[in-house]
């Protein structure tokens, strides 16, 4: 029963949530003063649900509090009181509250009871201001169980079932006088059940094969009707259960065991509460099902037509040809199956995108600025987990614009610029990634500033000449800020390296491109999801390596006059007006190649964090899409290597991680450097 | 060092008690122990964690690891690395043959963490019953031995059979988990 409720429980707090989402968002888009009517019966109705289904689940303190706010709306509705910016803020605090109590009901913590009084005599004092009726109705929820105990006693009886062994006749016990004693106690009702009685040549007359249901209403003691029994209770099956218990105890069990659970759980570790409620469920439309499901369709059919093939008895080349025909469907139907299971993970990135009007609007209060916030391509599909791990160092990056980049109105206003500033949020998908930009219409990076901190703090050599880009590439290094002020919105430094090291761990990039006066862009990239990847097989010796197909620029034969030593230890390759380090894969990984001689081998130009390396390998093999499965699991990170996969022959390959590789290099080159200058 | 020589048979006695509960076939006091072969030596590890016993196949190289890993394999569908016992004692390297095997053991590497690993061993034995009293403390060998990878000695039919700490010896060194480091005890 209690793992039932809890079942319902988990949708209730989904919706819940969703419910408090769609308040806020709406909230944000009410226009104070003259309020469209749709908006406040959008908010109205999620705030009704949230209070019906708390009130459902025992949850009194939501449901008290919702109810508050939902007379407020309701009032807002009937047009009885007016949308005011108070009013919409108030309700606005209230839903972080509601929120903030339900994920801690959810994780079974307290409840922070001085906030939700706080907030709650808010909306009281609001409500107060024209009307007192609201608060006549709290506790509405809880009548419901009262009622149920009030009929307790009324009605009570035994059920009995009754199941005499087939032998029972024999020893004297006649089952109707029992029933005669019965029915002297009360009132008796009897079912017989004769489904075992054997067809009428097979019946022992000496047997019995009835059993029986009997109902017996009345005050009358248990004890009094085990008497009746007495004789029989080795020769029978007897049950005897109180009838009114099954109604009484379930009612009583809903708010009994819910509390109870509630209070027990309450004291287990909060800790190990969270790792359950994050085991999440997504919702996935219909769609996305049905053509799965036409999908496996086709795929049985190709089954079918296959195995068909296979019972042929005259295998000759007709059958071939329709063999390998068989096999290419196979494989389509194997690789839309493949990308549409990958798809009911993805989920519209406006998921993501949906608390940042909240976030803009309550920090541009704060900062005293006019920000608009455009969000577009809400609807761009990224992976779940990739979403979960987005979320913070967008935040990071959006704080950032309205702190540093978005200029106070009267500072705009001088500069020619319109008065609200304008920071815009875009999502769309560039081949097998997804690109999220941050663009604001700021005053932009203040590179000179930049440039002076970082030669400040030794992070750049004074005399180091560097290009635009790379100057506002510096605001990535840890423990930069340019803030003169730290305030609590941003500028204390850390940030920028950490969103950069968040969204590098998820296989992405993060640039800046600014241009000052006019605003900065950040540009985001990362891959669409973290569980298949578009591979180029290499050969090294006599393994096989796959780069990901992303990093790739380009591959070319070694032409060995374009191979120049740089004092004897590296090696950079010149292809057409650029200088690109080499990196002997052999080297690094301390395996022998096949080709001794370098002009044998293939260049594979690769590209992480806007550096370019060519990779020195043996021999290319096709591309494929390979699923990447941890070395961690089992056995440890190994620098260079992402991960393994599983090929077709079932052997695997080490997939090769191109930013470790680079760094490999550089300090197998730095090695070198010491070793030169100690000689 | 002599602490640790006191520790061992301590640490013995508990993991014998847990895992003669999971083997309930057996009274209290006995362990089953599958034993191999390496270089004329018999080793034993608890049978329990005995995932499954295969031949050797090609193996996948890791770069950039101690030479005792062989490399990994594709244990359907997971990656397992293989770990050569005979390297990893210093023993002379032996071409492999058509009795040697790859045992697969399930390694707790701390908590609740377990990893799967494959050894490679010149050939599997036997299964042997042991009485916990049987199992002796394995004796101070020396600077020149490494004992630590030792739990016990027992005797079964009048063979010495060594019982291996595989818990310890697949977290150790370079095997250990990067955030997590097992002491080697030398």
């Amino acid at each position: 029963m209690t793992f039932d409720m809890s079942q319902f429980l988990a949708t209730f707090y989904e919706e819940s949530f969703e419910g408090l989402d769609i308040m806020e968002t709406e909230l944000l888009a009410l226009d104070v003063g003259e309020a469209d009517l749709e908006t406040i019966n959008t908010i109205f109705r999620a705030a009704h649900s949230i209070k019906g289904g708390s009130g459902t689940f025992g949850l009194n303190d939501v449901a008290n509090f919702t109810h508050v706010m939902e007379t407020l709306l309701d009032e807002m509705r009937d047009g009885k009181r007016e949308v005011t910016q108070n009013a919409v803020n108030i309700l606005l605090e209230s839903v972080d509250v509601l929120r903030e109590m339900l994920s801690a009901l959810q994780a079974e913590e307290e409840l922070d009871n001085e906030r939700i009084t706080t907030v709650k005599k808010k909306l009281d004092d609001l409500l107060a201001g024209t009307s007192s009726e609201g608060t006549s109705s709290e506790g509405t929820p809880v009548a419901s169980t009262e009622k149920a105990e009030a009929d307790t006693d009324t009605g009570s009886g035994w059920k009995i079932y009754f199941k005499p062994d087939e032998d029972m006749l024999q020893t004297g016990n006649d089952p109707v006088r029992m029933f005669r004693e019965l029915a002297a106690l009360g009132e008796l009702n009897s079912v017989v059940d004769s489904s075992h009685l054997p067809e009428f040549p097979l019946i022992e007359p000496e047997n019995s094969y009835l059993e029986w249901d009997l109902t017996l209403t009345g005050n009358i003691k248990k004890s009094d009707i085990e008497e009746v029994f007495e004789w029989v209770e080795d020769g029978c099956e007897l049950t005897i259960t109180p009838i009114a218990s099954d109604i009484v105890t379930e009612n009583n069990a809903v708010p009994a065991s819910s509390a109870v659970s509630e209070k027990t759980s309450a004291k287990k570790s909060p800790a190990k509460r969270k790792a359950s409620t994050e085991t999440s469920s997504i919702r996935v439309s219909i769609d996305k099902v049905d053509e799965l499901i036409n999908m496996v369709g086709e795929l049985v059919i190709t089954q079918s037509m296959l195995s068909q093939l296979g019972e042929e008895e005259n295998f000759g080349e007709n059958q071939i040809e329709k063999l390998k025909s068989g096999l290419m469907q196979l494989e389509r139907n194997t690789r839309e199956m493949q990308e549409n299971v990958m798809r009911i993970r993805m989920l519209p990135i406006s998921f993501v995108f949906q608390r940042f009007p909240r976030l803009v609007h309550d920090l541009s209060d704060k900062l005293d600025k006019k920000i608009e916030l455009v969000l577009s391509g809400e609807s761009t599909e990224l992976d779940k987990t990739v979403m979960e791990k987005i979320g913070d160092p967008l935040v990071h990056l959006i704080r950032n614009s309205l702190d540093h980049g978005i200029e106070t109105p009267d500072v705009r206003i001088a500069a020619g610029k319109p008065e609200t500033g304008e920071i815009h949020l875009n999502a769309y998908h560039e081949g097998g990634n997804i690109v999220i930009e941050i663009t604001d219409d700021g005053a932009g990076l203040n590179l000179e500033k930049i440039l002076t901190k970082a030669k400040g703090s030794g992070l750049v050599g004074e005399n180091d000449k560097l290009s635009d880009e790379d100057i506002a590439d510096l605001i990535f290094q840890p423990g930069f800020s340019t803030a003169d002020v730290v305030s609590d919105v941003s500028g204390r430094g850390v940030g920028m390296d950490v969103v950069r090291r968040n969204i590098r761990a998820l296989g992405g990039t993060v640039d800046v491109k600014t241009t000052t006066g006019q605003g900065s862009v950040f540009t985001i990239r990362l891959p669409l999801t973290l569980a298949i990847l578009d591979g180029q097989s290499v050969v090294v010796g006599e393994e096989v390596y796959i780069v990901p197909l992303v990093a790739i620029i380009e591959s070319v034969q070694v032409d060995v006059s374009l191979v120049n030593g740089i004092t004897g230890q590296a090696e950079v390759y010149r292809l057409r007006n650029e200088y690109i380090p080499i990196v002997k894969l052999h080297e690094v990984f301390n395996i022998n190649p096949l080709h001794a001689d370098m002009k044998d081998g293939l260049l594979v130009v690769v590209e992480a964090e806007g550096k370019k390396v060519a990779l020195l390998v043996d021999d290319l093999l096709g591309q494929q899409q390979v699923v990447i499965k941890s070395l961690e699991t089992n056995f440890k990170s190994i620098e260079g290597i992402s991960g393994a996969t599983i090929l077709g022959d079932g052997t695997v390959a080490l997939i090769l991680d191109v930013t470790g590789l680079i760094s490999i290099s550089k300090k197998n080159a730095s090695k070198v450097k010491k070793l030169t200058v100690a000689a | 060092m002599a602490l640790t020589e006191q520790n061992v048979p301590a640490g013995d006695n508990n993991s014998q008690m847990d895992h003669s509960i999971v083997g309930a076939e057996l009274d209290e006091n006995t362990q089953q122990f599958l034993t191999f072969i390496l270089a004329g030596e018999e080793y034993g590890v608890d049978i329990l964690r005995v995932q499954e016993i295969k031949g050797w196949d090609a193996v996948t190289q890791v770069p950039n690891t101690p030479e005792y890993v062989r490399g990994v394999i594709n244990l359907r569908g997971t990656i397992v690395p293989i770990i050569d016992l005979r390297i990893r004692f210093s023993m002379e390297q032996l071409e492999y043959g058509p009795t040697t095997v790859v045992i697969v053991l399930k390694v707790i590497s701390g908590g609740d963490n377990s990893r799967i690993m494959g050894i490679v061993v010149d050939g599997v034995s036997d299964v042997y019953n042991v009485k916990n009293e049987e199992v002796n403390a394995a004796p101070d060998f020396g600077d020149g031995v490494d004992s630590s990878f030792v739990k016990g000695l027992a005797t079964v039919d009048e063979k010495m059979v060594i019982i291996l700490d595989i818990d310890h010896m697949l977290n150790s060194n370079e095997l250990a988990t990067v955030n997590k480091a097992v002491d080697d005890g030398e």
